[in-house]
């Protein structure tokens, strides 16, 4: 016989009495004591939640057309689509949580219940970190420039990098 | 400092002292963080990741405040040091196994340490012996100011700080309290403990983080939450919840005392037994044994080790911290009886009276 939840050999093979019914269990070894200790999670509880909410996210209110547009979207910073994202539960860089904002705003709130910061904050002034997102961007253009043999392009852009470099370091060392 | 330094000690969080010690292993908090310049790991380039080690190594390490910090190269160090760092808990098993460009800088009490490259640029946590999450807190909000004096980080006025993955985002802030709860297991009352954690969306994992086993009854309860409470909320649940915890724990080894005091002893006894006489073990069946010597200890069943020497040989028999010791690579096998061997002679030492250093 083989197991319930897999191609292995049942070697367990449980009754529960418990239920309004008694039901009979056949399963193999690791699946047998999946079941029988059901508070210590076998994968993390967090990306198990997180993969089934992202999973009734993109399903919810969404036609396959929908979907399909909604994948092809991509994030103009750091070039991500939300395919990837979607299917990798990792996002590209910071902009993506601006672009993806519809979409994310959903599964934040699912998540954590809240979709507003209450903690701590960064000393800098507001913006310094969207400012510093604009890097990811034009050292992206500037190494295309650079392969596209637009060198000129290339020159600007370096100059514009250095000077948003510049900009958010040089208070701060020694 | 060399990561050979590391071997002898066993580490700021089994210290084995601190509020709460006899339960309440060890306090850990973590900040996930991300610097606004580059693209999270998932699609930064080598060039980035060299970029992010840099400016991290280069700007906030460089502080004068920090002193004193081990820097390694995870991705230089031979396999069986990347784990030893995992058992010691100063890196995440995913930091050990991933590929690319990343480090770790430790500071020498092991307190802290600060992993860069790992799911998000920047990964800060303090750990610290017993239950002590307010002090852990201030340590690692200073930390993270001064690493913030230097970098510019991933922060939206409205979601907080920005992680690669939407579960960390706002606080990034993950707290985790260590505990020993072996009379829970023992009296099968561990599952309804973990179902009514979970209600309150706290979490709970083995004594290596996701996806790991409960080994030695060890457990870790941490928050899932992230976003629309503050750090200080965040503690506050945790730490509420923790002295519910030790409750429980202390009336299930009341209970066992007054019931079954003549089982839990020679249950006890055994398995010190087998821990002094034993000429291979896995390090399966160590840390179910010193799980029950550690208890026994602490009901006064036990007098003549102490809670250091448990934790001390915890951490000691796991098969890398075993693999350095002994300054060889070993397989399992060899491992169980090298295991066994040690086993029986800090133990062995320790009945002579001489309570000291063995290696």
């Amino acid at each position: 016989m083989k197991c319930q939840q897999c191609e292995k050999p049942a070697t367990f093979h449980i009754t529960e009495l418990t239920g309004p019914d008694v039901e009979e269990l056949h399963l193999c070894e690791e699946h047998a004591r999946t079941y029988l200790t059901p508070g210590e999670p076998v994968d993390s509880p967090v990306s198990q939640s997180f993969a089934g909410v992202l999973a009734q996210q993109m399903q919810l209110g969404q036609t396959t057309e929908d979907l399909a547009r909604l994948d092809q979207q991509a994030c103009p910073i750091c070039g991500i689509t939300f395919y990837e994202f979607r299917n990798q539960g990792r996002l590209g860089c910071p902009h993506d949580y601006v672009c993806f904002e519809s979409e994310l705003e959903p599964l934040v709130i699912n998540i954590h219940g809240a979709n507003e910061h209450m903690g701590k904050r960064p000393k800098r002034e507001k913006g310094a970190s969207q400012q510093q997102t604009e890097l990811i961007r034009l050292r992206r253009e500037m190494k295309d420039a650079v392969s596209n043999e637009e060198y000129e392009r290339a020159s600007e852009l370096r100059d514009e990098i250095q000077r948003l470099e510049k900009e958010h370091t040089g208070s701060s060392d020694d | 400092m060399k990561l050979e330094d590391l071997t002898e000690s066993s580490g700021e969080w089994l210290r084995g002292s601190g509020p709460e010690s006899d339960i309440v292993i060890s306090s850990r908090i973590r900040l996930a963080r991300n610097l606004a310049e580059y693209p999270f790991i998932r699609k930064a380039t080598d060039h980035d990741r060299q970029a992010i080690e840099e400016a991290i190594h280069n700007r906030a390490l460089a502080d004068k405040k920090l002193k004193k910090v081990l820097y390694l190269n995870v991705g230089e160090l031979e396999t069986v040091d990347r784990q030893f760092l995992v058992e010691r808990q100063l890196i995440s098993r995913e930091h050990a196994e991933s590929d690319g460009a990343r480090s770790v800088a430790i500071d020498h009490r092991e307190t802290y340490s600060l992993m860069i490259n790992e799911e998000d640029h920047l990964r800060i946590q303090v750990m610290h012996s017993g239950l002590d999450l307010e002090s852990a807190w201030d340590k690692i909000s200073k930390l993270d100011d001064v690493v913030e004096s230097h970098l510019t980080y991933a922060f939206h006025e409205r979601l907080g700080y920005l992680t690669a993955c939407p579960t960390n985002v706002g606080t990034g802030m993950r707290v985790s309290v260590m505990l020993h709860l072996p009379a829970l297991v023992i009296t099968r009352q561990i599952e309804k403990v973990f179902r009514s954690l979970h209600k309150i969306s706290l979490a709970v994992r083995g004594l290596y983080g996701e996806g790991s086993q409960a080994m030695g009854d060890f457990y870790q309860i941490s928050n899932q939450i992230t976003l629309g409470r503050s750090e200080t909320d965040l503690i506050g649940q945790v730490s509420d919840v923790v002295p519910v915890l030790i409750d429980y724990e202390r009336r299930a080894r009341e209970f066992l005392m007054n019931e079954s005091q003549k089982d839990l002893h020679d249950r006890v006894s055994r398995a010190f037994g087998i821990l002094c006489s034993a000429k291979t073990i896995s390090s399966e069946e160590t840390m179910h044994l010193l799980s029950s010597v550690r208890m026994g200890i602490n009901l006064g069943l036990i007098d003549n080790l102490r809670i250091p020497d448990v934790n001390k040989l915890f951490i000691h028999t796991q098969p890398a911290h075993l693999q350095k010791l002994r300054g060889i690579e070993l397989d399992t096998a060899d491992r169980n009886v090298e295991r066994a061997s040690y086993l029986r002679r800090y133990l062995g030492n320790l009945g002579r009276g001489d309570s000291s250093e063995v290696n």
